[in-house]
C-alpha cells in the first residue's frame, strides 16, 4: 500500500470562522436546524392562528388585521427572518444532499434499514413538497394570486370557507401537512442533537416531544380544510 | 559465534541508570539524518516508532494489516503489570523483579528483568498521559486487580480490553508522527527479507500485499517487532495473521534464535468444538479470580453440570495447590487441565475441557457484580458456545498462546547483527520459560517507549555507518531470491491447499512438541517435519499472480517459514531435557508429577545458529547466573 | 446445512465487478460466518479457481479487520457483533446470502470484499491524539478522573475502527467513528488542552476525505459492533460549535 503520509488538514484559519464553519458539514447542518427551528416556531404559532376559524368570522379577521395593520413594520421582520431562514435552510439541505449523494457512489444491491425511519429518509423530497406548497400557498391565500374563488382582501374567513370548498385544494393542503408532520417529526428531534443539546440516553433514538409536536401541528393544521370541506362555516 | 549479553556492571539497581549514563548520545541536529526501519506496528514496534520519531530520526514503519492500530496487541484483554504499589499491598520493584524471574522458572536474565520491572513504572505514567482510559476508583484514582496467580493487585486494566486501549494510545502517537510527516506508515506491506551490507543490518525487502511489488527499504538500523510465532501450532490465540517470517528471515542472515522451545499454553481458552474451528479464542485470566475449576470425580461422568454434586467434584487445582488453588500460574494449570482430561474426567465433546464454575462467586457477589466484573467476557463466551455461563459453568481448555523463545538480544535488544534490534514478543524477552499474566504488554512497551529509543541512538552514535542506498546489490540480490521464492509456491500448482498443510504441521506440534513432550514423540516429529515440508513444495496449490492482492500466496509463503521453524523448536525441545516453565519433559518430572529442572546442566539459554540449508542448526550458550535471586524449584502448593 | 451465497467479486480497484454464485455444503451451526468463508475458499482453490479475499486478522471482534455487508446489514443480523464473531446458528438451512464490501467513496474497493479504509487513519492523524512525548509524563496518579468520566471515555474508545458506520450510514457519513474518538479524547481531563484543535481538524479532515454529513438517521448505531451510541455525534457538535467560535484565537487551528 502507498506510504500513508500526511494529508494536511484545511485550513480554517484562513477562511475566517463563519467561512470555516460554513464550509463544513457540521456546520451546514447546524444552520439547517437553526432555520428549521425557526420554522417550527413560526408553524406553531400560525396554527394557534388558523384555528381561530372556528371561533367565527370576527375573530379570525380581527386578527388578520392584527397581522397586517396593527403590527405593521414587526410583520416585515417576521417575513424576512421567515424568508432567510427558507433560503439559507434550502442551500444547506441542497448542498448537503449533493455531498451525502457523492459520498456513495456505488451503491448497495441490498440494504436493509435497521433504525432509519421512513420520515429521516423522506426529509429530502418531503422538503421540496414543502417548498412547492408554501409557494402555493402564499399564492392562494396571501397574494390570492390563485383565485379558486373570487379572493376579498382582507376577509380571510371567507377566502379560507370559499378555498377549501374546492376537492384538489382541500386535498393540497391534507397531503401538505403530512408532508410536514413528518419532516418535523424527524427533524424536531434531529435539530436537537445537531445542535448538541441532547443529553447522552440509553435510547436516543426515541422521541416523544418531536413526536408530540409533530402530531399536533399535523391535527392543529388539517382540521381547518377538513373540516371547511365538509361543511363547517357554509351558508353565511 | 560469541554471545555476548552486555549487561553492565554494578550492582543490579544501577545498572540501567549507569548504562544510559555510559550511552553515546546522537546530536540533535543529525537525528534526521538517521533513517530507522521499524517492522512491526503492535506494542513494541507503534511505541518505538513513534517515540523515535518524536526524538527527529527519520522512522519508517511496517504492518501487514491495513491499519497499524490492527496489530495483535489489540487482543490483549487482561491487563498490565506494574510496580506502582498503589495499593498498598507490599508490591515493589524488586517483587515484580523476583516474581518475573520465578514465574519464568528461572531461565530469563537477571538485569533485564530488573530493568523491566524499574520501567514498568513509567509505561503506566505514559499511557494515562496519552488518554488510556484505565478503570479508575471513585475517587479517581487507578483501579488494580491481582492477576495470574500474582499475590499483590499491580494490574492495570481497561475492561476486557487493555491491550486494545494501550495500542491505540501508541497508534495515536504514531498517527500523530505521521501527521507530521515524520514518520512513513506502510500498511499492507510484509517484510520478507533483511539485508546486510559489511555485516551489518542496513535495510530490509518488502512485498506491497497490494500490488505485489517487491521494494527495498534502506536504513541505519531496523527494528524487528513483529510478534510471535504461536500459529506454528495452527490452533491459538493468536490473529490469524501472526507469523515468523520476518524474524526467521533474519535467523537466516545470521541472527541467532533462543529458546525457540519455550511456547506458553494459556489454561483458560474455549474448547474447539469439531474439526473447523479457524483460531481458538482466550477467556482472559482475571477469570479464575473468581470462578472456580473442577472436574467431575469419576471417569466418563457425562451428567450435565448441574446435577453433579458438590461430593462428586473435584476442584483440583485447589486440592493440588492449596496456596495458589484456581491462580496457579499458566504452565502448572495448563498441565493440570491436561491430566484430569487424560484421566478420563474431561468434559464436553470429545471431553476435552474442564468447567470454570461462577455460581459460588455469584452467590457471594451477586450477578451484578459479576456482570460489572466479566460481562463483555460472558458475552463472547456465549456468542461463540451459545450458552450462557451465568447458568451454566463455562468450559475451558488450554491452547497455545505465547511464545516466550525468539530472536536473541543483548541487553541494548541488538541480536547477533550489528544493528538488527529486536522488540516485544519477537525477541527471546524477559520471561524466560514461562510468562507471568500481563507481563507481555509491559515488556513490549517497555522496549518501544523506554529501551529501544536510548539504545539505537547508542547504536547509531558509536558507529561510524557509511550511507548506503537501495542501489547497493546486496539490495538487488535480496530483491531476486525474493521474487524467486515467490513465482516458485506459484508454480507448483499441487493438489493441496496452504491450509491443509498447516492444520497437519500444527496437529504434529500440538500432540508431540505441546504442552507434554518426550523424547521419542520429538524424534518422530523432527522426522515428520521435513516430509511434510518436502510435501509442501511439491504438491502445495497456490493460486493468483504475484502482482495483486493474494491473500493465498501470503499465507504460502508463512506456513513455508513454519514447516523450518518447526523443525529449530522440535530440535530445541529434544536438547533440553529438563523440564521449566512452559517446557514440560516427560522424562524430567518430581514424584507429583511437577516440572523438575535441571539447573547443573541447563541454566542457560539455548540460541541456535543458522548454518545452510540442510545443515544441523549450531548451538551457542549464554549461561545464566543468578546473583540477586537464588535458584530453587518453583512450587506453588 | 447447506446455504446459497452471492459474493461480490472484483479483481481489482480499476476492474468491473458482479456477483457470483457459491454453494456452501454442510456448515455446522457452531462456525463462524469467516470460516464458513474458509470453507468456500478452500473448495474454490480445490477447484483451481481464485479464493475470494476478505479482510480478516484477530477473529474476536477486536482488530476491527473483518467488514462484510451480509444482507445488507453491516456486519451481518446479530447487533453488536463483529462478521467474525458472528455464527452460523443465526441462518437457516437452505437460506440465501448476499455477500458485499463495504462501499463509500472514501473506501475504495481494492479487491472482491477488501477495501482501503486509509482515510480513517488519516483522520486520527490530522488530530485523533493527545500530544505527550514519551517521557515526563508525572505519576499516573496525579490525574484524577471520575470513574463516570472514565467509564464514558472507555464506551467511545471501545471503537474499533472497522467502518460499519461508514458502511451503514445511507450518507456515507464517518461521524460515528470520529465522534467516537472526540469523545473518547475530550472526556478526560488529559484531552482538554487540545481539546478545540483536535474537533476542528479531525472534522476538516472527516470532510476532506469525501464522507458524508450526518443526517441522523441512526443506522450507524445499529451496525458498530461496540455499540457506540450517536448521542458521541451530538457531543461532536457541541464541541464543534464551541471550538469554531473561539477559532481566532487559534491561529491555523486545524493546520498541523
Ligand atoms: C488473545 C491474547 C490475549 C493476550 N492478553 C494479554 C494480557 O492480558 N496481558 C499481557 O501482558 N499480554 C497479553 N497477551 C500477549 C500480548 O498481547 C502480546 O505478546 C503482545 O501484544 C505482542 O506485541 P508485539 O508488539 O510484540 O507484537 P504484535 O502486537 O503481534 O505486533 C506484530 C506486528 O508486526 C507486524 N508484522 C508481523 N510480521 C510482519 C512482516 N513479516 N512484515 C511486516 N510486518 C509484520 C504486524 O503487522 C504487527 O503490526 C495476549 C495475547 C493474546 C493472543
Ligand atoms: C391547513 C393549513 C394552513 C392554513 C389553513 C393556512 C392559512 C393561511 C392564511 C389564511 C394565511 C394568510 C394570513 C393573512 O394574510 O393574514 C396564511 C399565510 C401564510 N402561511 Fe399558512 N396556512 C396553513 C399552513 C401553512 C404551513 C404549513 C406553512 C409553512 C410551512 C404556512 C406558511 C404561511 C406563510 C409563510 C404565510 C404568509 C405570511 C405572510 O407573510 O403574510 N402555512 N396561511
Ligand atoms: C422549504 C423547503 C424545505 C426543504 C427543501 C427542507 C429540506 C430539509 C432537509 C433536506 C433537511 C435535512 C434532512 C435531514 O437532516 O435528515 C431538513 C431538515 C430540517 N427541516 Fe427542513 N426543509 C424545508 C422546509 C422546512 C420547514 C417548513 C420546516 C419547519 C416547519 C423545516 C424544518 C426542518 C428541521 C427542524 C430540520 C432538522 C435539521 C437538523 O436535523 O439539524 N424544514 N429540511
Ligand atoms: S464506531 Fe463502531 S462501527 Fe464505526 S468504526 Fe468504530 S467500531 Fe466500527
Ligand atoms: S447513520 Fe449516518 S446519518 Fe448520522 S446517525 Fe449515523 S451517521
Ligand atoms: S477479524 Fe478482528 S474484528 Fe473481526
Amino acid at each position: 500500500m502507498a506510504s500513508q503520509t500526511a494529508v494536511p488538514a484545511r485550513s480554517g484559519a484562513a477562511l475566517g470562522r463563519i467561512g470555516m464553519f460554513w464550509r463544513s458539514t457540521i456546520g451546514k447542518k447546524v444552520v439547517m436546524a437553526v432555520t428549521g427551528l425557526i420554522m417550527v416556531g413560526f408553524v406553531i404559532v400560525h396554527m394557534i392562528g388558523n384555528l381561530q376559524v372556528f371561533v367565527g368570522p370576527a375573530k379570525i379577521n380581527a386578527y388578520s388585521h392584527f397581522l397586517h395593520h396593527t403590527i405593521g413594520e414587526l410583520l416585515w421582520v417576521a417575513r424576512i427572518v421567515l424568508l432567510v431562514s427558507v433560503v439559507l435552510h434550502i442551500v444547506g439541505a441542497y448542498q448537503l444532499t449533493k455531498l451525502d449523494r457523492a459520498a456513495r457512489p456505488v451503491g448497495y444491491a441490498r440494504k436493509e434499514a435497521q433504525a432509519a425511519t421512513p420520515a429521516s429518509r423522506t426529509m429530502r423530497w418531503g422538503g421540496v413538497a414543502l417548498l412547492l406548497f408554501i409557494v402555493f400557498h402564499i399564492l392562494h391565500l396571501t397574494t390570492g394570486t390563485i383565485q379558486p374563488v373570487p379572493y376579498t382582501e382582507g376577509d380571510v374567513y371567507a377566502n379560507l370557507v370559499g378555498g377549501f370548498q374546492i376537492w384538489w385544494v382541500t386535498l393540497i393542503y391534507v397531503l401538505a401537512m403530512v408532508a410536514l408532520g413528518l419532516h418535523i417529526f424527524h427533524g424536531g428531534w434531529s435539530s436537537v442533537r445537531t445542535l448538541g443539546l441532547s443529553q447522552p440516553k440509553p435510547d436516543p433514538l426515541k422521541r416523544p416531544l418531536a413526536q408530540l409536536i409533530a402530531v399536533i401541528l399535523w391535527i392543529g393544521f388539517t382540521c381547518v380544510p377538513v373540516a371547511i370541506f365538509f361543511g363547517f362555516g357554509r351558508g353565511r | 559465534m560469541k554471545l555476548n549479553s552486555r549487561i553492565p556492571d554494578g550492582p543490579i539497581e544501577q545498572k540501567w541508570e549507569k548504562h544510559q549514563f555510559d550511552m553515546k548520545l546522537v546530536n540533535p541536529a543529525n537525528k534526521r539524518k538517521f533513517t530507522v526501519l521499524v517492522v512491526g506496528s503492535g506494542l513494541a514496534g507503534a511505541s518505538a516508532a513513534a517515540s523515535l520519531a518524536e526524538l527527529g530520526y527519520d522512522v519508517k514503519c511496517f504492518c501487514f494489516q491495513d491499519s497499524p492500530r490492527r496489530a495483535h496487541s489489540i487482543a490483549a484483554q487482561g491487563g498490565i503489570n506494574a510496580a506502582k504499589n498503589y495499593q498498598n499491598d507490599g508490591d515493589s520493584v524488586w517483587r515484580l523483579f523476583y516474581d518475573t524471574v520465578k514465574g519464568g522458572d528461572f531461565r530469563s536474565r537477571e538485569a533485564n528483568v530488573y530493568r523491566l520491572a524499574q520501567l514498568s513504572v513509567n509505561i503506566i505514567d505514559q499511557c494515562v498521559a496519552q488518554g488510556v482510559p484505565f478503570a479508575r476508583e471513585y475517587g479517581g484514582l487507578l483501579a488494580n486487580r491481582s492477576f495470574g496467580g500474582a499475590q499483590v493487585s499491580r494490574t492495570f486494566y481497561a475492561r476486557g480490553q487493555t491491550g486494545q486501549q494501550l495500542l491505540l494510545g501508541a497508534y495515536q502517537a504514531l498517527e500523530r508522527q505521521v501527521g507530521l510527516g515524520r514518520l512513513r506508515m506502510y500498511p499492507r506491506t510484509e517484510m520478507l527479507d533483511l539485508v546486510l551490507i559489511d555485516g551489518r543490518a542496513r535495510g530490509i525487502v518488502t512485498r506491497d500485499l497490494v500490488t505485489g511489488a517487491v521494494t527495498s527499504h534502506a536504513g541505519d538500523a531496523v527494528i524487528l517487532a513483529t510478534g510471535g510465532y504461536g500459529n506454528v501450532f495452527y490452533l491459538s490465540t493468536n490473529a490469524k495473521g501472526s507469523n515468523c517470517t520476518a524474524i526467521w528471515r533474519a535467523y537466516k542472515r545470521g541472527a541467532a534464535f533462543a529458546n525457540p522451545c519455550y511456547t506458553q499454553i494459556h489454561p483458560t481458552c474455549i474448547p474447539q468444538s469439531g474439526e473447523h474451528p479457524s483460531k481458538l479464542t482466550l477467556m482472559s485470566e482475571s477469570l479464575r479470580n473468581d470462578g472456580r475449576v473442577w472436574v467431575p470425580k469419576q471417569q466418563g461422568d457425562r451428567r450435565p453440570p448441574d446435577q453433579i454434586p458438590e461430593g462428586e467434584r473435584d476442584y483440583y487445582l485447589e486440592r493440588m495447590y492449596p496456596s495458589f488453588g484456581n491462580l496457579s500460574p499458566r504452565d502448572i494449570a495448563s498441565r493440570a487441565a491436561k491430566r484430569v482430561c487424560d484421566e478420563g474426567r474431561g468434559v464436553g465433546p470429545g471431553g476435552l475441557g474442564v468447567y470454570l464454575d461462577f455460581a459460588d462467586a455469584i452467590r457471594r457477589l451477586g450477578e451484578d457484580v459479576i456482570r460489572e466484573r466479566y460481562g463483555n467476557l460472558f458475552e463472547m463466551y456465549e456468542r461463540i458456545t451459545n450458552e450462557n455461563p451465568y447458568k451454566v459453568p463455562m468450559r475451558i481448555y488450554p491452547a497455545v498462546h505465547y511464545t516466550m523463545g525468539g530472536l536473541w538480544v543483548d541487553y541494548n535488544l541488538m541480536s547477533t547483527i550489528p544493528g538488527l534490534h529486536v522488540g516485544g514478543e519477537a525477541n527471546f524477552s524477559d520471561h524466560g520459560a514461562n510468562r507471568l499474566g500481563a507481563s507481555a504488554l509491559m515488556q513490549g512497551l517497555a522496549d518501544g517507549y523506554f529501551v529501544l529509543p536510548y539504545t539505537i541512538g547508542d547504536y547509531l552514535g558509536a558507529n561510524k555507518l557509511a550511507p548506503v542506498d537501495v542501489s547497493h546489490p546486496a539490495f538487488r540480490d535480496a530483491e531476486r531470491q525474493v521474487a524467486e521464492r515467490t513465482k516458485r509456491l506459484l508454480s507448483i500448482d499441487g493438489k493441496r491447499t496452504v491450509d491443509s498443510f498447516h492444520r497437519e504441521l500444527g496437529k504434529m506440534m500440538w500432540d508431540h512438541c505441546g504442552m507434554a513432550r518426550n523424547e521419542a514423540g520429538l524424534k518422530f516429529a523432527l522426522q515428520r517435519i521435513p516430509e511434510i515440508r518436502e510435501e509442501f513444495w511439491r504438491n502445495v496449490n497456490v493460486p493468483g499472480s504475484d502482482t495483486e492482492l493474494n491473500q493465498a500466496l501470503e499465507k504460502a509463503g508463512r506456513v513455508a517459514d513454519f514447516l523450518e521453524l518447526a523443525e529449530l523448536i522440535c530440535t530445541d525441545a529434544l536438547h533440553r531435557r529438563e523440564s521449566c516453565g512452559g517446557h514440560f519433559r516427560e522424562e524430567s518430572q518430581t514424584a507429583e508429577g511437577e516440572a523438575l529442572r535441571d539447573d547443573e546442566h541447563f541454566a542457560y539459554v539455548a540460541a541456535w545458529e543458522y548454518t545452510g540449508e540442510g545443515s544441523a542448526p549450531v548451538l551457542n550458550k549464554e549461561p545464566l547466573d543468578f546473583e540477586n535471586v537464588h535458584l530453587a524449584q518453583r512450587s506453588y502448593k | 446445512m447447506n446455504l446459497t451465497l452471492h459474493v461480490w467479486r472484483q479483481a481489482g480497484p480499476a476492474k468491473e465487478g458482479r456477483f457470483v454464485t457459491y454453494q456452501a455444503r454442510d456448515i455446522s451451526e457452531d462456525m463462524s460466518f469467516l470460516e464458513t468463508m474458509d470453507a468456500v475458499n478452500e473448495m474454490l482453490i480445490q477447484q483451481g479457481e481464485q479464493p475470494v479475499a476478505f479482510d480478516h486478522d484477530c477473529r474476536e471482534g477486536i482488530c476491527g479487520s473483518c467488514s462484510m455487508m451480509i444482507n445488507g446489514v453491516a456486519h451481518g443480523p446479530q447487533r453488536g457483533t463483529a462478521t467474525c464473531q458472528l455464527f452460523m446458528r443465526h441462518f437457516r438451512d437452505g437460506d440465501e446470502i448476499w455477500v458485499e464490501p463495504w462501499r463509500a467513496r472514501a473506501f475504495p474497493v481494492i479487491k472482491d470484499l477488501v477495501v482501503d479504509r486509509g482515510a480513517l487513519d488519516r483522520i486520527v492523524a490530522a488530530g485523533g491524539f493527545i500530544t505527550a512525548n514519551t517521557g515526563g509524563a508525572r505519576d499516573a496518579n496525579g490525574i484524577l478522573v471520575a470513574k463516570t468520566a472514565a467509564d464514558e471515555a472507555m464506551d467511545a474508545a471501545a471503537c474499533i475502527g472497522c467502518g460499519a458506520c461508514v458502511a451503514a450510514c445511507p450518507n456515507g457519513s464517518a461521524s460515528l467513528f470520529t465522534a467516537a474518538k472526540i469523545s473518547h479524547l475530550g472526556l478526560l481531563p488529559q484531552g482538554q488542552p487540545e481539546r478545540d484543535r483536535r474537533v476542528l481538524s479531525m472534522v476538516a479532515q472527516m470532510d476532506e476525505e469525501h464522507f458524508g454529513g450526518c443526517t441522523w438517521h441512526g443506522e450507524c448505531q445499529e451496525a458498530c459492533p461496540k455499540e457506540i451510541s450517536i448521542d458521541v455525534i451530538a457531543r461532536m457538535n457541541r464541541d464543534y460549535m464551541s471550538a469554531a467560535w473561539s477559532v481566532r484565537e487559534e491561529k491555523g487551528s486545524s493546520a498541523e
